[in-house]
């Protein structure tokens, strides 16, 4: 994937950039607003890393709000210090598709990139999800595995839809508390993990073959290959 | 010059003239010599009206009844004239002298030689005209000079004549009323400068506590309050909004004060311990398995420090009100509901049960993410403390028309009354809680969340007796 970052401190850029490219992409660097929005114009990228606050006269606000009146929709993940939810909900206001606030976890940045560079083209909307023998009916709300029902509560469901839509990429806990129920604080305990394990014991147990995996210091995958 | 001797500065003779100026400057532009001014206007204002019509009703109808009786008298003489001429006139103005028992009427009637027929007086008042007017003047009364009002008419014929009251005994009256008019303006204008004075002293008297709280208040000492007297008037609740006022500014100081105490504590603290790990990992022989476990220690401890950090801010958010402006209006039910179940399965794995009691709405105005997070923390630490078997129990209602309350009772061993009262104080943890896992933030964050929604959280035993008391966590909302 092509990525550009834009990030005016030179460490976090340099360690944003190294750990992309060793994820196997492909990331151009802009230290500053106005170079930020040059690259994004003229050249085509996957998804847009942009620091919230920017020297040279263009923050990241003002380059997604610039772009998206050009009508360029490359997904928009913003980088912030600024925690306030106010900075927040100015941020996707302007048109940005996901806040991560500093400092992160690369994991954490690794996944948001991926998740929202691979987003689910909406023409033709899904109404089955399937991996290996695992199907979701979206319209019967129902789940079955190896042609077997199983019983699933509705969060449990928006859950294993989450990890179905983003099948194969790592999805961390953070994103499926913002994504799954809405929630932009710290629960202090590991409750996402217990729902996990909930929802494991209802897909995984009983088959030989697990499907839900644990990504060690990241989050959780949804794949078919153990 | 030697040395030692300083000549004085020059004396500036104007420098004192000038400061008395504008001392007396000050003093006029204060607002107690302003109402004080009003009021002595007023007063001296209301005292000249109270004098004009006193004056109308004594000295000014006196004058009008003599001038009536002059105009009546003088209106029968004319009459007498057009029935019986000279002679007849004569003859009235004679026998009404003889009947004026009290000496005050006038009449003079001259013929068109200016020969006196008839009348007391001694000759024409000089400079009166001969035609119908009215005067005051000096005339001369068998041999006497008196005051009098005086009425002149042309008979006819060019005989003249003058009607008349002697005014003396009048005039003495007149006198003694505005005399005593005067005194009493003077006595007026004296109580006018007194009450402007007194008032001025009042006001001054009654602001002066205020102003002394404030000054005390900006040179540094925010413990002083505004002393309210038991009248209860503007003063007293101008002093009591100050005092909200700076309850609420102390508040605040109090939570930048605790921030800054926390920070030295409970941040240095896992900063220090990151940092004497990682320095040690680097400074020993290691292999490169400790040192990679030892830097993911730190990573750990870093991310706890972040955690801190966030909690941290995200109190200070909501103390200081910022996050109002995420305030909508929201239906409580779901939200808890949806709390409950998040957390129900931590409860499932610690074998605890959360019971969930809610009516089938509760609409208020506020922030949706705070609220979840507070009665989030509220349930987090009720399954932390309850044994394994418990049960935590959440219920909201609507006890008043403003109000809602928001309950999560646990069946663990509840808080001291002194742990309970330190409850809430950013980084407090009760010594039974030192070996689970929190950064004693949590109901920091509720507290600050409920004052925030206009409400306060409230601590008590679930079962008060029992010998596992329980806790009892109240979050009221005053509905806005």
């Amino acid at each position: 994937m092509r990525i550009l970052l834009v990030e005016d401190d030179a460490e976090v850029a340099r360690f944003v950039r190294k750990g992309l490219a060793e994820a196997g992409h492909n990331v151009e660097h802009a230290g500053n607003g106005r170079d930020g929005l040059f690259l994004a114009a003229s050249e085509p990228f996957d998804i847009l890393v942009l620091d919230r606050m920017l020297p040279g006269g263009v923050d990241g606000v003002r380059l997604v709000e610039t772009l998206r009146a050009q009508g360029n929709r490359t997904p928009v993940l913003f980088l912030s210090a600024l925690s306030a939810v106010d900075e927040r909900v100015k941020g996707l206001k302007a048109g940005g598709d996901d806040y991560l606030v500093k400092p992160f976890a690369f994991a954490e940045l690794l996944a948001r990139v991926e998740v929202l560079a691979r987003r689910p083209t909406m023409d033709a909307p899904a109404t089955r999800l399937r991996i290996a023998d695992l199907e979701m009916d979206l319209l019967a709300r129902s789940v079955t595995r190896a042609g077997k029902r199983i019983e699933i509560q509705p969060r449990e469901f928006r859950l294993l839809e989450h990890l179905l839509r983003h099948a194969g990429q790592v999805v961390t806990r953070t994103m499926l508390l913002e994504k799954v129920w809405d929630y932009h604080f710290d629960p202090q305990t590991n409750v996402i993990d217990v729902h996990v394990s909930r929802l494991r014991q209802k897909i995984d147990k009983g088959f030989d073959r697990p499907l839900i995996h644990t990504v060690r210091n990241a989050g959780y995958m949804i794949r078919a290959e153990a | 010059m030697p040395e030692g001797v300083v000549t004085p500065p020059p004396a500036f003779p104007r420098g004192e003239a000038v400061g008395r100026w504008e001392g007396m400057l000050r003093f006029m532009r204060s607002a107690g010599f302003r109402f004080a001014l009003l009021f002595a206007v007023i007063f001296i204002g209301a005292s000249a009206l109270f004098a004009l019509v006193l004056w109308y009703a004594t000295a000014g109808s006196l004058d009008r009844q003599t001038d009536a009786a002059v105009r009546t008298d003088a209106l029968g003489l004319i009459e007498r004239w057009r029935e019986g001429g000279p002679g007849a006139v004569s003859e009235a103005i004679a026998d009404r002298l003889a009947s004026d028992v009290e000496g005050t009427a006038i009449y003079l009637l001259l013929d068109a030689n200016d020969a006196r027929l008839a009348g007391n007086l001694d000759r024409w008042p000089p400079g009166l005209p001969p035609e119908a007017t009215w005067t005051f003047g000096t005339v001369q009364r068998e041999g006497a000079q008196i005051e009098a009002r005086l009425y002149a008419i042309e008979l006819g014929e060019r005989y003249s004549l003058v009607v008349g009251r002697d005014v003396a005994e009048k005039q003495k009256l007149r006198t003694l009323l505005a005399e005593g008019i005067a005194w009493a303006a003077v006595a007026a204008a004296a109580f006018a400068l007194l009450g402007a004075a007194v008032l001025r002293r009042a006001v001054e008297m009654r602001l002066r506590p205020a102003a002394l709280t404030a000054q005390a208040i900006a040179a540094g000492d925010l413990s002083r309050r505004v002393p309210i007297s038991q009248r209860a008037d503007e003063f007293d609740r101008l002093g009591g909004s100050m005092n909200d006022m700076l309850e609420r500014i102390d508040r605040l100081m109090a939570g930048v004060r605790g921030v800054s105490d926390s920070i030295a504590h409970d941040l240095r603290t896992p900063i220090a311990r990151a940092r004497a790990k990682l320095e040690e990992a680097l400074g020993e022989q290691t292999d490169a398995e400790t040192l990679r476990a030892a830097m993911e220690q730190g990573i750990a401890d870093l991310d706890h420090i972040t955690r801190v950090f966030g909690a941290l801010l995200r109190i200070a958010e909501a103390e200081a009100g910022a996050r109002r402006a995420a305030f909508a209006p929201l239906d409580l039910v779901p939200v808890l509901a949806d709390v409950a179940e998040f957390y129900g399965a931590v409860a499932e794995t610690g074998g605890q049960s959360i019971a969930v009691d809610l009516p089938v709405r509760l609409d208020v105005v506020g922030d949706r993410d705070l609220l979840a997070q507070a009665v989030g923390n509220l349930i987090d630490n009720a399954l932390k403390f309850t044994p394994s078997g418990g049960s935590v129990r959440i219920s909201a209602r609507a006890p008043a028309r403003e109000r809602i309350d928001i309950v999560v009772e646990d069946t663990g061993p509840g808080l001291s009354a002194t742990d309970r009262a330190r409850a809430g104080e950013r980084f407090f943890r009760a010594d039974a809680s030192r070996g689970t896992p929190g950064s004693g933030l949590g109901l920091s964050l509720v507290r600050a969340v409920a004052h925030l929604h206009g409400g306060d959280l409230f601590l008590e035993d679930a079962s008060p007796g029992a010998p596992v008391r329980g806790l009892r966590a109240t979050i009221r909302l005053g509905v806005a």
